[in-house]
């Protein structure tokens, strides 16, 4: 990761990816510089050669000239070669550079990061811009540096062959210049209103397309057609303008380099008539004036190229100055990962947690203690808190200080990386890779890391105690089954069990489930729970769930509601309560028996 | 998903697919043609600048004669100006001609998009429909705009330089096409390299893209398991390969261009070697040698162009494959060939006779359903999620097909009525309801033509004016995206109104109560006495005290109707319905407790 002083400006901060390959640039510049020079020289060869050929030539000196033109062009062609394969595989390398921090600086993002930010946006970021800063830093400093060497060899060259004639000759530059500004900032803003009414047509045909039950339902097809069509009628009618300038603006260059040639030919023609020049200089000075075209051209579509790998890579920049996750570097990607804790217990306390999220409070002083071993049930309608609650344990959210202890250790002064590798999280949703069934399983890096046959074990345990076992005796390929887009689509439960598995195979102290069974039918749910109860028995379990038949077999179950513990205590004291829990526990014996019929 | 798709790279040329495409070039013909005689015209006007040197340096210069330079120059400026006209006419017209094609594409593909059922939508996500209409149709662009017709300005201007030097002297225009095999042969090396490097940069930036998109959005798990450094390692893998792939494209270009600057000069060294003897023997004038020389440097341009013409062609293939794909999807849900049409203003009479549905393979979700609607009759919808019941009006809507069984409409089956007369039958309000930028009064009329007085008269009775009134701009405020700007109720209010401002027989409700706040259901129980009026009505409801005044109740239990009657009956008969009522009485029950 470069290092870089966050409040400098863009440039600056582009400078600690450049000067890694300062020397390289060095090289590329020297080719740059070489080769142009070598190249320039062409046209006095031709001025030589065509001066010798109204005077008086031999054979030898025609096979010089000859050799002279090759071997020029041999060596140009070397430095071209060069420098191309420099300073753009130098920009090769940046890109890399820069992809490889852009990513590791997004591992280190918290969860709120990824929720608030649209994967597209980063998605974007990480491959236009990136690419648009790659043609800023590559070849458009190829193009700009042999551009401008280009234009002042060849003026000067053009210059000590006949002064005044130069001035005849670049007399229409002026003209060239000036429309490059006035076309070129009409051609942007033109371009601009296209770009805007493009994304007027995707908007149209988003909201129809999404909406197309309704569309469908009042017959609203041929209207919706129409807005589609005027939307790209208009436009068609945007590039009309644009095109009208474009076609303007081209053809407009070559007419005034063209004039330029016509101005030399004119003069010069006059000029070597009244002996003030050679033939040989009139023609070496038409070739310096072709040279000069490309400069002409390039210089509008170099700036352009600037422009836009500068906004871009402030784009990049506002990504890259986000402060990661809690400034822990112990899950930097630069550090190897951490094992897990030993000795560790697992008791887990709750004391006097209030949080509040964009002003609303979303918990209220939660007080429990948890001992190693115990399992603990939270229950609540939507919204409660059970969620919010269970993040605090891995700090995918950051609890208030003083407030979440593991063995009696804030967890907030723990090592990040060692606090997670405690803690066996299985997520709602599922979240799994496009790899194999075992890769998926054993994706801690401590299981990964494991020989062949101690991880095929691995994977198997904890594939049999989430039940993930009998559904894999179906694959063709068992647990190297593909998964995810290029593999077999698994169903949610089984995409749940899988995570579960995950989770069991890293062995951890504590096992939080977030609602982690839903999709699982209740049936395998019971043997998982069984097993479960087996592997977990020294360890601490928090087990969310909507269903009494999960949390029924619990030491201690919480009743969340509104941020704050309701009810406590063990299924059949809770039920004799008669409060919401047995509320709840009604509902579900009623629809279990509607399920059944 | 679909970016696996978007990166496949077909053929750089299909001619099945070319053919096709220049089908769309069709009705723009006279203006393609005349653009193409432009393209003729300033190639030949671009052969004369080097011509007219060759004349002022032998008819003037070694002369030493100065009248007649004037015609020279006004030839010249003649040719500059010719150039710059046809430059501009073919611009203006192929540019044009790509726009309309576009447009005449986009509208193709959109119309095609309005009448594909929603099987196709629901096999499509929006999002790879919304690329066909915008990146895939511009690629095509390109196509027309810088890839065909430069290729023919590029011919033209290679034949017609071999052309003036052949008539210039054949013998050294001869000795400069020797050259012409050795361009054939970088440019054949060129291609075939380029091609397979372009392939694998294109295989590794999907790669990236897959991998930093699973990443992004698996972050959390990636951090929950501490997978920051083996995750970063495996990326770093990937990214390097990515490099590596681009490096070695870079040499092949890196060679190529500087290869042909050389082969150029190799060309201008034979002509001032061979050139320059015949010149001493007399046969060739020296203005010939430097017009020669002009010539050839003009004649190696187009050819470095025509490789890079190689790519927009590719990618063009690819575009328009998946372009055609789409408009060549069939339709399976459309008007017969000789449709019954029925007046979709009379209440109609509804049977559903042994209706199965699946929207995949064999997995039905409705078995063998019959039953009747009979014209203003109420019917109330129940049954737990994924019971069948949003299917029912799917099909009623004819939105798709039915598997097996029919549906009947006064007698006739559904599919055999005009589409039109179908869905102009029923007005349909769904859970979500759903916006369109525009007016509030825009949305209560879509594109139909009602007066303000009928959209407002709508919008009063279902009590939707009130708050619409209050806004500054009243019945013409325009809404944020989707109706930001509005709540759940009164978003639901609007689509009511909708539905009474189009006046249909039939009213078709899905869910449309679950999702409001107390007092705004009050508000839209109200709204409903009103829609429902004299309408036939069908009602898909989650909360049972919505639809227990109906005529009758249909219970539909995994995929199959199970009960039927009304509310007392289906209460006495103790099966589903009871267990659902006493499960909800549960809920309403225990939501009160908590309020209180």
């Amino acid at each position: 990761m470069v290092r870089a002083d966050r409040s400098a400006g863009p440039w600056r901060r582009l400078w600690p990816y450049v000067r890694r390959y300062r020397q390289s640039f060095s090289l590329g510049f020297l080719s740059i510089v070489t080769g142009t020079a070598v190249q320039l020289t062409s046209p006095w060869v031709l001025k030589l050669a065509v001066d010798d050929l109204t005077l008086g030539v031999t054979r030898t000196k025609l096979l010089y000239y000859a050799g002279l033109t090759l071997a020029i062009a041999c060596v140009g062609g070397f430095f071209r070669f060069l420098t191309r394969r420099v300073i753009v595989g130098i920009s090769r390398h940046i890109e890399y550079d820069l992809r490889n921090d852009f990513f590791g600086h997004l591992q280190r993002f918290p969860m709120g990061y990824f929720q608030a930010t649209r994967t597209g946006d980063l998605m974007s970021r990480a491959t236009n811009d990136l690419n648009a800063v790659r043609m800023m830093v590559g070849p458009s400093i190829m193009y700009s540096a042999s551009t401008v060497l280009t234009f002042i060899v060849a003026i000067l060259a053009m210059l000590s062959l006949d002064a005044w004639l130069t001035l005849v000759a670049l007399a229409p530059l002026p003209l060239v210049s000036i429309s490059v500004k006035v076309f070129g900032s009409a051609i942007h803003r033109r371009f601009e209103r296209i770009q805007a009414q493009l994304s007027d047509i995707s908007a149209i045909a988003q909201e129809a397309l999404s909406g197309v039950r309704v569309v469908r339902a009042y017959g609203q097809e041929p209207e919706e057609l129409e807005r589609f069509r005027r939307a790209n009628q208009e436009y068609v009618d945007r590039n009309r303008g644009l095109i009208r300038l474009q076609g303007v603006f081209y053809p407009s260059m070559t007419l005034f380099l063209g004039l330029g040639a016509l101005l030399v030919l004119w003069q010069g023609s006059i000029e070597v008539i009244e002996g003030r020049i050679t033939v040989g200089d009139l023609v070496a000075f038409n070739a310096y004036l072709v040279m000069l075209a490309w400069p002409m051209i390039a210089f509008g579509w170099v700036t352009n190229m600037l422009q836009r790998g500068l906004a871009s890579w402030k784009r990049m920049l506002e990504v890259l100055d986000e402060q990661p996750a809690f400034g822990d570097a112990s899950t930097a990607h630069t550090t190897p990962p951490a094992a897990p804790p030993a000795g560790m217990k697992g008791r887990i306390e709750f004391r006097d947690l209030t949080f509040a999220y964009n002003g609303r409070p979303v918990l209220e002083g939660i007080s429990v203690a948890i001992e190693p071993g115990q399992t603990v049930a939270l229950v609540g309608p939507t919204g409660s808190g059970k969620s919010t609650l269970i993040s605090f344990l891995p700090r995918l959210n950051d609890p208030p200080p003083g407030t979440v202890f593991l063995d009696g250790v804030d967890i907030r002064t723990l090592p990040l990386a060692s606090l997670r590798a405690a803690i066996g999280f299985v997520p709602q949703e599922a979240f799994l890779f496009s790899d194999t069934l075992a890769d998926n399983v054993s994706f801690a890096p401590e299981v990964a890391s494991l020989d062949g046959p101690a991880r095929e074990a691995a994977v198997r345990e904890s594939a049999a105690v989430a039940r993930l076992d009998k559904d894999v005796a179906d694959f063709p390929k068992g647990y190297e089954t593909m998964v995810g887009e290029r593999g077999i689509t698994l169903s949610g439960g089984q995409k749940q069990r899988t995570a579960l598995a995950r989770a069991i195979a890293m062995n951890p102290r504590v096992l939080v489930l977030d609602d982690a069974l839903s999709a699982v039918d209740t049936y395998t749910e019971e043997e998982i729970l069984s097993r479960l109860r087996g592997v977990m028995r020294e360890r601490t379990s928090i087990i969310v769930s909507h269903r009494i038949s999960t949390v029924r077999e619990a030491d201690l179950i919480l009743v969340l509601d509104d941020g704050r513990i309701v009810e406590r205590g063990t299924h059949d004291t809770l039920v004799a309560e008669d409060g919401a829990y047995a509320e709840l526990h009604r509902q579900q014996l009623l629809e279990e028996a509607l399920a059944e019929s | 998903m679909a970016a696996h798709e978007e990166e496949v790279l077909g053929k750089a040329y299909d001619s099945r697919l070319m053919r096709r495409l220049l089908s769309y070039l069709w009705p723009y013909k006279w203006q393609a043609l005349t653009a193409l005689g432009a393209i003729i015209t300033n190639s030949a006007l671009q052969l004369a600048p080097p011509y007219l040197t060759k004349l002022a340096i032998d008819e003037h210069i070694a002369v030493g004669r100065l009248e007649g330079l004037g015609t020279i120059a006004a030839l010249f400026l003649g040719a500059l100006a010719g150039s710059f006209v046809m430059d501009y006419l073919q611009t203006w017209l192929m540019q044009m001609t790509g726009q309309r094609i576009m447009f005449d594409l986009r509208m193709q593909i959109y119309g095609r998009l309005q009448q594909l059922d929603l099987r196709f939508y629901d096999r499509n996500p929006v999002g790879r429909l919304m690329t066909r209409v915008t990146s895939d149709v511009d690629v095509l662009n390109d196509l027309f705009t810088a890839g065909v017709v430069a290729i023919f300005g590029d011919i033209f201007t290679l034949l017609g330089i071999m052309v003036v030097l052949v008539v210039m002297d054949w013998r050294l225009a001869l000795v400069t096409f020797a050259v012409l095999p050795l361009i054939a042969l970088v440019t054949q090396w060129f291609r075939r390299n380029v091609r397979d490097s372009y392939r694998t940069v294109r295989m590794w930036i999907a790669r990236i893209n897959a991998f930093l998109q699973e990443n992004i959005t698996g972050m959390t798990t990636v951090q929950l398991f501490r997978r920051e450094a083996m995750n970063y390692g495996r990326f770093d893998d990937i990214n390097a390969k990515h490099r590596a792939a681009n490096i070695d494209s870079i040499f092949y270009y890196a060679v190529f261009y500087p290869a042909i600057e050389i082969i150029g000069a190799l060309a201008a060294a034979l002509i001032i070697w061979y050139g320059g003897l015949r010149v001493m023997e007399g046969v060739v004038t020296l203005g010939a040698l430097v017009a020669f020389l002009q010539y050839s440097a003009r004649f190696f341009r187009p050819i470095s162009d025509m490789s890079e013409k190689f790519n927009v062609l590719q990618s063009a293939m690819a575009s328009s494959e998946r372009i055609f794909t789409l408009i060549d999807e069939p339709v399976a849900v459309q008007d017969p060939d000789a449709p019954a049409h029925r007046d979709p203003r009379q209440a109609p009479h509804v049977r559903f006779e042994h209706v199965w549905f699946a929207y995949v393979g064999e997995d039905y979700v409705l078995k063998d359903v019959s039953f009747e609607v009979l014209p203003g009759e109420r019917i109330g919808i129940v049954g737990a999620t994924g019971s069948g019941k949003t299917t029912l009006i799917n099909l009623l809507m004819r939105f798709y097909n039915v598997s097996r069984g029919r549906i009947l409409i006064d007698g006739v089956d559904i599919r055999e009525l005009a589409l039109e007369d179908v869905r102009a039958m029923c007005a349909l309000v769904l859970q979500d309801v759903h916006l369109f930028s525009g007016t509030i009064g825009d949305n209560i009329r879509l594109g139909e033509p009602l007066s303000e007085e009928a959209v407002q008269r709508a919008a009063v009775a279902v009590g939707a004016d009130r708050f619409i009134s209050a806004l500054p701009l009243g019945y013409k405020s325009p809404l944020g995206e989707r109706g930001s700007s509005l709540s759940v109720g009164q978003k639901q209010l609007l689509s009511f109104a909708r539905a009474l401002a189009f006046d249909r027989p039939v009213l078709v409700l899905d869910e449309a109560t679950s999702s409001v706040d107390t007092e705004t259901e009050l508000l839209i129980r109200q709204a409903l006495e009103v829609l429902m009026r004299g309408r036939t009505t069908l009602a898909i409801a989650h909360r049972l005290s919505t639809i227990q005044d109906m005529d009758r109740i249909l219970v539909l239990h995994k995929g199959v109707l199970r009960e039927s009657g009304t509310h007392q009956e289906l209460l006495a008969e103790r099966g589903i319905y009871y267990k659902l009522y006493q499960l909800q009485f549960q809920e309403r029950g225990a939501e009160v407790a908590r309020r209180e």
